[in-house]
């Protein structure tokens, strides 16, 4: 049963860090993207404000950044948990 | 040599090397077919992937939405993008550990079932022929300007060549060619982007130069562009002028439905392992974001390009004269997709927001009786090196990639398309002791049959390209996504209630997509437009995600209702979980 309650604390962790991932995804993109463009148009960016940056630039470099440090993270979960192929 | 023998040169030659490498990566055996006997490398499945998910909707056609509109369209930047956090955080790993080969497969296998295999069948059809109706717009466009016909033409000939080509190779082909069609598709995609940007700003990357100086002005660019349009009675680009409700609705759509379509869902079946599937999942974005990145500036710039050339010394000064046109417009007019109609009658071109009330009272007083140019937006990023006067090759190499955008895509949806027809629905339920030859044939004759529909339909598209994709997102974020993403993680919900939210998620996004598009995209058969639409704000192209919110709750609320799933369910989805043990799920 130790295996089971092993894969249970793997899977626990796995949400953990799905669910910070999808909150800093929400946030750059329905937040600053498109909610909250109104509170970041104090700040100029090229002739606009950080909200037109984020939806047209931004969101998508934070995108890239959170999958590669899930992937990262998720691997050596995998290690620490003994469940890599 | 004129630009016509140049743009059939550059794409024979591409051709060429796409056909090239599916004859020599020619399909044997039907696991090959489907998976490409699962050793690509993550990085080049990610190049892959990127060619196969980025089509004639991101080259042709993303850009011109945007540079029409501006900022309310980043809606399409943001949604096809943050799609891939969801696939690689909710689906990819777990759908590879499964290791099957399509996605029916899966929902059958998890909600043991073969009516919900039978249910997620149809959902992928319905969201893959939307999809390919999309592609063949794009297509047509793309093949009426570099043959210089007219659209219709343009559109048979592209539907003839894209049939050869999906049926001449399986995915083993499609996956190094669409590594080369990736490489021809991102070059022809930024080389005028760089070009324009450094024109323009004097920065050589079109990201940067979006937010950079305008050098012939010195304001910042996009103060100049939102000067400009205001200056003709447009809305200004950098304002957010759409309903909130709508644009948030549209983005979480395009983002589910990124990660519920079944050809982006299969290329992570072909990775070695549970961590390459992650791995993969990143590099396909990094791919994606070259040209995402690059596609707002291409739109901004172009918009600014263009409305230079209609208004050589300013939007306050006279207009350009119709007899002096640039050859570009004399090109794009033989398509039928630019148009000039003199309403005044002064031989010149005014291009001005004519729907605009607080613009009416400048025009007449200028004595304009009507905007007088008519632009199709899907031209815009195949007419923008011509617009910013770049050099005939980068004209004829930005030809080459859209094909190879609308062509890829293409070929990988009707691929996912006759795989579900001949391997989950012939094969898993109708004959399932057809030989492997005769299974083969039924994928063939149903990609011809897919492509005929796609055609016929393309005709008389439902949209601009991007929009029509984005119709076929929202089916695919209604009813595939939350299937996949509850079989993952929930372990309570059982076939009645996958049944159950597939079809309610699948039948109401569609019956509000035709109410609002046409029966079946039969034009003049809707009862109610996009501008006015039935509920609220919310228009067809944003309803996959209420689609989706009502799919999980019918899932869930039946579910409960209903026993929970057998004992050997629960096991298998407790093992999906786990990357241990994958590599044994090969073969089957």
């Amino acid at each position: 049963m130790s295996d089971n309650s092993d894969n249970n604390g793997y899977w626990a962790a796995n949400i953990r860090l799905v669910k910070i991932c999808l909150v800093i995804w929400a946030l750059v993109s329905f937040g600053f993207g498109i909610l909250l463009r109104p509170l970041l148009s104090g700040i100029p960016v090229g002739g606009t404000d950080l909200g037109f940056w984020f939806a047209q630039q931004g969101s998508i470099l934070v995108f890239l950044a959170l999958i590669f440090f899930y992937a990262w993270r998720m691997n050596s979960l995998d290690k620490e948990y003994g469940v890599e192929e | 040599m004129d630009q016509f023998t140049l743009n059939l040169l550059v794409v024979g030659a591409t051709f060429a090397l796409y056909i090239g490498i599916a004859i020599w990566a020619r399909a044997g055996s039907t696991s090959e077919f489907y998976a490409a006997g699962r050793g690509v490398h993550p990085v080049t499945n990610g190049m892959a992937t990127a060619a196969d998910w980025m089509s004639a909707a991101s080259f042709i056609s993303m850009a011109g939405l945007i540079a029409f509109t501006g900022y309310d369209n980043s809606s399409f930047l943001m949604g096809w993008t943050g799609g891939y956090v969801l696939l690689a955080l909710l689906l990819a790993p777990y759908l590879r550990k499964f290791g099957k080969f399509t996605v029916p497969e899966f929902i059958g296998d998890r909600f043991y079932s073969s009516t919900a295999r039978m249910v997620a069948v149809i959902c992928l059809i319905v969201a893959s022929v939307t999809y390919v109706i999309g592609q063949m717009t794009g297509v047509g466009v793309a093949f009426s300007r570099f043959l210089e016909v007219d659209v219709s033409t343009g559109l048979f000939i592209g539907a003839a060549v894209v049939f050869c080509y999906a049926v001449l190779g399986g995915m083993k082909g499609v996956t190094y060619t669409q590594v080369a069609q990736y490489c021809v598709l991102i070059t022809a995609y930024t080389i005028p982007a760089v070009f324009i940007s450094l024109q323009l700003t004097g920065n050589p990357i079109p990201g940067l130069g979006l937010f950079g100086e305008h050098t012939a002005s010195g304001e910042p660019l996009l103060a100049k562009l939102d000067q400009v349009v205001q200056d003709l009675g447009f809305n200004s680009y950098t304002g957010h002028h759409a309903d909130t409700f709508n644009m948030l609705l549209f983005t979480i759509s395009l983002m589910i439905g990124t990660a519920g379509l079944p050809h982006v869902i299969m290329r992570f079946f072909t990775v070695p392992k549970v961590a390459d599937a992650r791995w993969s999942a990143g590099w396909t974005l990094v791919f994606i974001a070259l040209l995402y990145l690059t596609a707002p500036a291409v739109g901004a710039m172009a918009r600014l390009n263009l409305i230079d050339t209609v208004y050589p010394n300013g939007p306050q000064a006279e207009a350009l004269m119709y007899e002096e046109r640039p050859d570009w417009m004399k090109n794009w007019e033989v398509t039928g997709l630019l148009k000039f109609e003199d309403k005044n009658g002064d031989g010149q071109i005014q291009w001005y927001n004519d729907k605009s009330e607080g613009f009416a009272a400048t025009a007449t007083a200028n004595g304009w009786q009507g905007s007088e140019l008519s632009v199709n937006r899907d031209i815009l990023v195949l007419a923008n090196p011509e617009i910013a006067q770049l050099p005939g090759w980068v004209i004829a190499v930005v030809a080459a990639g859209g094909l190879a955008a609308a062509l890829s895509t293409a070929a990988g949806l009707l691929l996912a398309i006759s795989s579900a027809v001949s391997h989950d629905l012939f094969k898993g339920q109708l004959t399932p002791n057809m030989s492997e030859k005769a299974e083969l044939l039924t994928a063939r004759i149903s990609m011809a049959v897919a492509i005929g529909v796609a055609t016929y339909l393309g005709l008389n598209p439902p949209g601009f390209a991007a929009q029509t994709v984005a119709l076929a997102f929202g089916l695919a974020a209604a009813s595939i996504f939350p299937a996949l993403m509850m079989g993952i993680f929930s372990k309570r919900v059982n076939n009645t209630g996958a049944v159950a939210g597939m079809l309610t998620g699948l039948i109401v996004t569609l019956v509000y997509i035709f109410l609002h598009k046409g029966w079946f995209f039969i034009p003049g058969t809707n009862s109610f437009s996009d501008a006015d639409p039935l509920l609220g704000t919310i228009k067809s192209t944003s309803f996959g995600a209420i689609g989706a919110a009502l799919n999980f709750t019918v899932a869930i609320v039946v579910s409960r209702a209903t026993e929970e799933p057998p004992q050997e369910i629960q096991d298998l989805v407790e093992s999906v979980r786990i990357p241990k043990g994958a590599g044994a799920a090969v073969d089957h």
